[in-house]
């Protein structure tokens, strides 16, 4: 998978806040696989004062990727993502501009403005938002490549609660490389978008508060790759009715 | 004579477990008070093993068990318990705690109100840790320098320590190289009209809290974690969860004084563990954590029986886990 020209080895992408302890990040980090961590600035506190979290993610040689989580404006997210990309030195930002404070949901107006006025300032943006098409069709027109749309909200481990409207997705940019951010709860969660043709999953809370993070990260990265697997092996169509699986031929006939 | 550098609660818990073995023992401090420069100062207090077991590892409750009794010969200890309640709306969290951790019941609204009634018809259900108990840090860390001095213990404050000490105790300004700095921010409020006896923990997926009662109608009210080594004051946003938790635990502490506010560093391993390493003849104590009372007294006896078997080649047995 191509992200911004940069190839990516994995399909998983695990956010870095709430684990037990960084030892167990790391070894999770490890366990998965996973090409790309997420890191936010915000839970780093002020600039530069982090730097020995992020040194423990630089030793796994994982890809960081910054986001502006905890962002309410256009405003604060465009400042987060400078801050970011002075301290990662790195050009891609995870924008997360939130709306409303309860169910965290993206404010997809701010997000639009914020993704414009990064991706001209030299960002690669990932944007977090809702499966609208509208919306989607606004960020790539703003100059994302890339697009993450929500399965639920975040940290609800929900799953994909509206797998019409990523279809749909799907449907509309099959060329965009699409990641299901926030909601992946299970594993089976993971393997459904994976299914759907998603290009790649981001999860968190799923693996950091679960009660053995290493070995929900390494399921994770298994479920990952059997949905995008089964993805690729063109998954038989649901019937109403039962269709015998074994040859029906030389089966007595009673009279 | 045993050179101890840090009068912090590692520093002196260290003195009085050398003491305890017949070791003179000097403590040098930088600070020019017992505490003030100590990341214990912000500390809650609590002395809540099995509650940390929520996303501690195991030694927390192995180490932790033998916390009670030690402090109790030195300083007051409240065991009165913990009582964890979480919103209706966040109850998954109340569950998923009551997982992670043992040695608790469950509590209904009624048993709530009977331990505290100043949460009366707030929540319906929680968990009660009776055997969990709470301290005042400053108070404790000041009785133990007592405590030390008395035993002969000799704690010079204002003066940096020599280049060389037997046993390094002193957080983050330690050259260790994997230790890092966990901020945590608090306030101290005062509301004499609030009645609430034991530490209470409100979970919530974003904003965890602690109230810890210190008497006389004061309360410590934490705690932020924050992967940031910089110590200045807490900033709006971490006083804005923390006070807007306090206020859902109980309408009436928006009546409260905040007297204090304040934001100290933790020093941590890796693994959030507290770890001894020896170093060109140096043995130090460092990683203490968000456990810094709960794990000060069986990490400071393996520090003493280190350095004695270093001295006098006189083994003791210690297991960490």
């Amino acid at each position: 998978m191509i992200l911004y020209g940069t190839e990516l080895t994995s399909r998983l992408f695990l956010g870095t806040a709430q684990y037990p302890s960084p030892a167990i990040l790391q070894e999770a980090i490890r366990a998965s696989g996973c090409a790309v961590a997420t890191v936010s600035l915000r839970r780093e506190g002020a600039q530069g004062s982090g730097a020995a979290f992020r040194a423990l993610m630089q030793e796994t040689g994982v890809r960081i990727l910054p986001n502006t989580a905890g962002c309410h404006s256009v405003r604060e997210a465009v400042t987060t993502a400078h801050m970011a990309r002075e301290v990662f030195q790195t050009r891609w930002i995870k924008l997360e501009v939130i709306g409303h404070a309860d169910t965290l949901q993206p404010d997809v107006f701010g997000l639009v403005e914020a993704a414009r006025i990064l991706s001209a300032d030299g960002f690669q943006v990932f944007p977090y938002t809702t499966e609208d098409l509208v919306v989607g069709e606004r960020l790539l027109a703003a100059g994302c490549e890339v697009l993450m749309p929500w399965g639920a909200p975040i940290g609800s481990g929900r799953g994909v609660v509206n797998p019409e409207g990523l279809r749909a997705m799907r449907a509309h940019f099959p060329e965009v490389p699409l990641v299901v951010d926030a909601g992946i709860g299970r594993p089976s969660d993971a393997a459904v978008a994976m299914e759907m043709g998603m290009d790649a999953v981001l999860v968190n809370t799923a693996v950091a508060r679960a009660g053995a993070p290493v070995a929900m990260a390494r399921a994770m990265a298994q479920a990952v790759e059997a949905g995008r697997m089964g993805h690729g092996a063109d998954p038989m169509d649901r019937r109403d009715m039962a269709v015998p699986s074994t040859p029906v031929l030389g089966l007595a006939e009673l009279i | 004579m045993i050179t101890i550098a840090g009068a912090g609660l590692a520093g002196l818990a260290c003195a009085y477990e050398l003491l305890e073995r017949g070791q003179p023992v000097t403590v040098y401090e930088r600070a020019e008070g017992i505490g003030s420069a100590s990341a214990s100062r912000y500390a809650g207090g609590m002395l809540a093993p099995w509650c940390e077991r929520e996303s501690a590892e195991a030694p927390v409750v192995t180490l932790g068990s033998r916390a009670f009794d030690w402090w109790a010969r030195i300083t007051p200890v409240h065991r009165r318990g913990t009582l964890v309640v979480a919103p209706r709306r966040d109850r998954t969290e109340l569950r998923r705690f009551a997982r992670r951790t043992t040695a608790y019941r469950e509590v209904d609204a009624a048993d709530i109100a009977r331990l505290e009634p100043e949460l009366q018809g707030r929540f319906d259900s929680g968990l009660f840790f009776d055997r969990e108990a709470h301290l005042d840090p400053r108070r404790a860390l000041r009785d133990l320098a007592a405590c030390v001095t008395e035993r002969g213990g000799v704690i010079r404050l204002g003066t940096p320590a020599p280049e060389r000490v037997d046993l390094d105790c002193t957080g983050m300004a330690a050259p260790l190289p994997d230790l890092r700095a966990v901020r945590g921010e608090m306030a101290v409020l005062r509301s004499p009209d609030v009645r609430i006896r034991r530490t209470l923990r409100l979970l919530h997926p974003r904003t965890p809290l602690y109230l810890v009662p210190r008497g006389a109608g004061i309360y410590m009210l934490g705690a932020t974690m924050v992967e940031s080594d910089h110590d200045g004051p807490p900033t709006l946003r971490a006083l804005m969860e923390l006070l807007g938790a306090a206020f859902a635990l109980s309408p009436a502490l928006a009546e409260a004084e905040v007297v204090e506010i304040g934001a100290g560093l933790r020093p941590a391993f890796p693994d959030n563990l507290p770890r001894l390493d020896q170093r060109d003849g140096t043995l130090f104590l460092n990683g203490l954590y968000r456990h810094g009372f709960l794990l000060a007294p069986a990490m400071a006896a393996a520090a003493a029986d280190q350095i004695m078997e270093m001295r006098h080649g006189n083994p003791r047995e210690f297991r960490t886990a």
